[in-house]
C-alpha cells in the first residue's frame, strides 16, 4: 500500500492541511448579527449608512437595467443583483486615487469611483463616449477577456509602486476566470515584485452554465493565491462587513509595500450571466436560488442596521426613488448623445497624427457623412 | 560617429531614451543583468538601476499586461518578447488590449509601448524562433509595424518608435544583428514611422522589400545591373502603415516591380503592397507584379533553411520574368 510506504510525505494530507485552514471569513451573519466581533471594521454610522445606501442603489439599478435591457434601451448587460456585499463592500475599501480594472459585471464599482452613470449606459449600448473616461478618474472601461484586467492590475500596481504613491490597484474577476492563464500570470507577477495590487475573485458559483466544481479541483479559490505565494483570504461574499474588513486589510498591507492579496468572495448572482439571452433555469433550481435568497447582503445589512437605529423603510425608499429618477435622467441623457460616425472611430484610433490609411478613408466617410 | 552593428544601434537606441525619458522603463525575460539574450539591453541596467531595466517572471502575456498597466500610469514600457516566435502567448495583450486602449477609451488613455522582439531565419535557431509572424500584428488595426535592416535606420526608427504614443511593434532581424557595421551618429536623431527608403535608385524594375530580403535584394540589384537592368530597391522600413506614396512613385518611373518578403506567401504583407498598386498605378505597369516569398509550409527545420529561405538568386528570377514578361 502507497501510503504504507509514504509516511513521512503525503501529498494528500498536506493539501487537505492547506484547504483546512481557508475558513470562511463572516462578521455578519444571516441574522444580521456580528459574529466576529474582533474583526469587526467599527465602520462610523455615516459610513455604514452611506454602504447601505449603495447597495440598495445597486440592487435598483439592476432591476431598472434589466426592464430597461428588455425594452431595448440599454444593451449588453451582465445582471449583479446579489453580489452588491462583494461589489461595493469591497470598493467602499478604496481611496479616490486607487486604480480599478473592472471585469464586464464590475459596472456598479466604476459608478460609484466616480463614472457618470449616463456613461455607464451608454457604455451598455455600445457607444464611445461611454468609455470616455473623465480627467482624474482611475478606471478601465470594463474588461470583456476574462483574464486580462489581472496581468493589466499587474503592471498598474507596479506603476504605483514605482511611483512612490500610496494607492493600490483594485481588479476583480469571476470563479470561471480563475482558470485563466492570464488570472495565475498577474498574480505571480504582482507577487514577484511584492505590488500594492488587490485580485478579488467573486465566486458566484456558476460560470454562464457551468458550475464552480467543473472549474478546479480546488476545494477553494482562495487557495490558488498559495501558487503565487501571496495571502489569500476567502470571504463570505454577502457580508458587507467582512468583505469590506478583508479589503481594506489588503489595502492596508499592500500601501506598506507588503504586496498583493488574493481575495475570494463568496457570493451569487441571482439573475442570468448575462441579459443576451441565457437562461438559468437550464442549469440551476429554484432550490439553490432560495438557499442563496436568505443570505442576501441587503436583507442582513438591512437588519443590522435597524437595530442600530440606523435605517429605516423610510430611509430605504428615499434611496429607492433617488435611484430611479436618476436612472431616468441618466437614461435621457444618454439618449441625447450623437449618433457615432465612422469619422468618430477614426478620431480615436491613434493617439496623434492619423496614418496615411486613416487619413484617407477619413476624408472618404467625411464625404459620405456630409451627403 | 561610431561604426555599429545593428543590435548595438538598438542597445544604443534604448540608452539614448532612457537618459532623456525617466518614464522609458525596458524588461523583459533576462534583459536585466543578463543583458539580454543577444546582448541588445548589454549594460543598460548597469548605467540605469534595475527601476529602470529589469527582469520579469517567464510569461509573455504577463509581460504584455505589466506594459499595459504600466502605461496607465504614465510609463512608456519598452518590452521586450525574447523571440516573435512566442507572440501567440501575448496575441490578447498586443492585438486585444493594447491596440485598442485609444479607441476603447475615446481617445482618452494611451498605449505608448514598443515591443521589440527578434526574428527571422538564416542562423539556424530552434523551433518558433524565426518565423516572420509580422503579417499577424500589420492585420491589427491600432499597432504600427517597424523592421529595420540596417543599423541607422535601426537607432532613428526605435528612438520613434519609443517616442510614439501608439504601440510599435519593433521587429529585429536576427540575421542583420550583427552581419555589417555601419556609421550610427551618437546623438539622439528620429526617421518617421510610415516613411519608406529608397536603398538603391534605378529605372527599370522596383524590387519593394523589408528585413533581410533588404540586403538579398540589394545583391540580387547587383546581379541585374551586370546584365544591363537598372533596379532600383525600396526599403519599407515600416510594414504598418504602409508608405504608399514613396512605393507608387518608385512604381510609376520604373513600371515594373516585385515585392519581396522572407515570410511565406500567404503571410508577411506581400499581398497588401500589391493590391495598393494595383489600385493606384495599375496604369503604370507593364507586366503583373509578382512576389518572391517562401513557400506556404511551416517554417523549416533549422537543416533545411538554405533550400526554404527566399535569396538574391531567386529574387534575380522573379526580377527577370518581370523584365522579360
Amino acid at each position: 500500500m502507497a501510503a504504507e510506504k509514504n509516511k513521512q510525505f503525503d501529498p494528500t494530507s498536506v493539501l487537505h492541511e492547506i484547504e483546512e485552514k481557508f475558513e470562511m471569513f463572516q462578521i455578519l451573519n444571516e441574522d444580521g448579527k456580528i459574529v466576529n466581533k474582533e474583526s469587526d471594521p467599527k465602520l462610523s454610522d455615516e459610513d455604514l449608512t452611506e454602504l447601505m445606501e449603495r447597495m440598495v442603489y445597486t440592487r435598483i439599478l439592476d432591476q431598472r437595467s434589466i426592464a430597461l435591457n428588455r425594452q431595448g434601451r440599454l444593451g449588453f448587460y451582465a445582471p449583479t443583483a446579489g453580489q452588491e456585499a462583494s461589489q461595493l463592500a469591497s470598493h467602499f475599501a478604496l481611496e479616490k486615487d486607487d486604480f480599478i480594472l473592472p471585469g464586464y459585471r464590475d459596472v456598479p464599482q466604476l459608478i460609484f469611483h466616480g463614472l457618470p452613470l449616463h456613461m455607464a449606459f451608454l457604455w451598455s449600448r455600445g457607444h464611445f463616449l461611454g468609455s470616455e473616461i473623465p480627467e482624474g478618474l482611475n478606471i478601465f472601461p470594463p474588461q470583456i477577456i476574462i483574464g486580462a484586467q489581472y496581468v493589466q492590475a499587474a503592471g498598474v500596481a507596479l506603476g504605483f509602486q514605482k511611483r512612490g504613491t500610496k494607492s493600490v490597484v483594485m481588479t476583480y474577476t469571476g470563479d470561471g476566470g480563475t482558470s485563466q492563464g492570464d488570472f495565475y500570470e498577474g498574480l505571480n507577477f504582482a507577487g514577484a515584485f511584492r505590488s500594492p495590487a488587490i485580485f478579488v475573485v467573486q465566486n458566484n458559483q456558476f460560470a454562464i452554465s457551468t458550475p464552480r466544481e467543473v472549474q478546479t479541483a480546488a476545494k477553494t479559490l482562495a487557495q490558488k493565491g498559495i501558487a503565487a505565494g501571496i495571502p489569500s483570504i476567502l470571504v463570505d461574499g454577502m457580508d458587507p462587513l467582512a468583505v469590506y474588513a478583508a479589503t481594506k486589510d489588503a489595502r492596508e498591507r499592500a500601501v506598506n509595500g507588503e504586496g498583493p492579496t488574493l481575495i475570494e468572495t463568496m457570493c451569487y448572482r441571482y439573475g442570468p450571466h448575462t441579459m443576451a439571452g441565457d437562461d438559468p433555469t437550464r442549469y440551476r433550481t429554484s432550490d439553490i436560488d432560495n438557499e442563496w435568497e436568505k443570505r442576501d447582503p441587503i436583507v442582513r445589512f438591512r437588519t443590522y442596521l435597524e437595530g442600530k437605529k440606523l435605517w429605516n423603510e423610510e430611509k430605504e425608499n428615499e434611496v429607492i426613488e433617488r435611484a430611479k429618477q436618476e436612472i431616468k435622467d441618466a437614461i435621457k441623457q444618454a439618449d441625447q448623445a450623437p449618433k457615432q460616425k465612422v469619422t468618430d472611430f477614426l478620431k480615436i484610433m491613434y493617439a496623434g497624427d492619423m496614418p496615411y490609411n486613416l487619413q484617407e478613408q477619413f476624408d472618404i466617410y467625411t464625404e459620405k457623412e456630409s451627403k | 560617429m561610431a561604426q555599429l552593428t545593428m543590435i548595438q544601434a538598438i542597445t544604443d537606441a534604448m540608452r539614448t531614451e532612457l537618459k532623456n525619458d525617466e518614464n522609458v522603463l525596458v524588461f523583459g525575460e533576462d534583459v536585466g543583468k543578463n543583458g539580454g539574450v543577444f546582448r541588445a539591453t548589454e549594460g543598460l541596467q548597469k548605467e540605469f538601476g534595475e527601476e529602470r531595466v529589469f527582469d520579469t517572471p517567464l510569461a509573455e502575456s504577463g509581460i504584455g499586461g505589466l506594459a499595459i498597466g504600466l502605461a496607465l500610469t504614465g510609463y512608456r514600457p519598452v518590452m521586450e518578447l525574447q523571440f516573435f516566435g512566442f507572440l501567440f502567448e501575448v496575441m490578447d495583450s498586443v492585438s486585444g488590449q493594447a491596440a485598442r486602449m485609444s479607441f476603447r477609451s475615446a481617445g482618452k488613455l494611451k498605449a505608448p509601448i514598443t515591443i521589440r522582439s527578434p526574428f527571422g531565419g538564416g542562423v539556424a535557431t530552434p523551433e518558433m524562433h524565426a518565423d516572420s509572424l509580422e503579417g499577424l500584428v500589420a492585420a491589427q488595426p491600432g499597432l504600427k509595424v517597424v523592421i529595420p535592416s540596417t543599423p541607422y535606420d535601426a537607432k532613428g526608427l526605435l528612438i520613434s518608435a519609443i517616442k510614439d504614443d501608439n504601440p510599435v511593434i519593433f521587429l529585429e532581424h536576427m540575421k542583420l544583428y550583427r552581419s555589417f557595421r555601419q556609421e550610427v551618429p551618437e546623438e539622439e536623431y528620429t526617421i518617421p514611422l510610415g516613411k519608406a527608403d529608397v536603398k538603391r535608385e534605378g529605372t527599370d524594375l522596383s524590387i519593394i522589400t523589408y528585413g533581410a530580403m533588404v540586403q538579398e535584394s540589394l545583391k540580387a540589384a547587383e546581379a541585374l545591373e551586370k546584365d544591363g537592368h537598372s533596379v532600383e530597391v525600396v526599403d519599407l522600413r515600416t510594414i504598418q502603415p504602409l508608405d504608399v506614396e514613396t512605393i507608387i512613385a518608385s512604381v510609376e518611373k520604373t513600371n515594373r516591380a516585385i515585392v519581396v518578403q522572407e515570410a511565406q506567401r500567404q503571410a508577411g504583407i506581400a499581398a497588401n503592397v500589391v493590391s495598393e498598386i494595383m489600385e493606384r498605378a495599375v496604369l503604370s505597369l507593364e507586366a503583373p507584379v509578382l512576389r518572391v516569398t517562401a513557400p506556404d509550409t511551416i517554417y523549416p527545420f533549422a537543416q533545411g533553411e538554405n533550400t526554404w529561405l527566399p535569396k538574391a538568386d531567386d529574387i534575380v528570377a522573379t526580377a527577370k520574368k518581370v523584365l522579360e514578361f
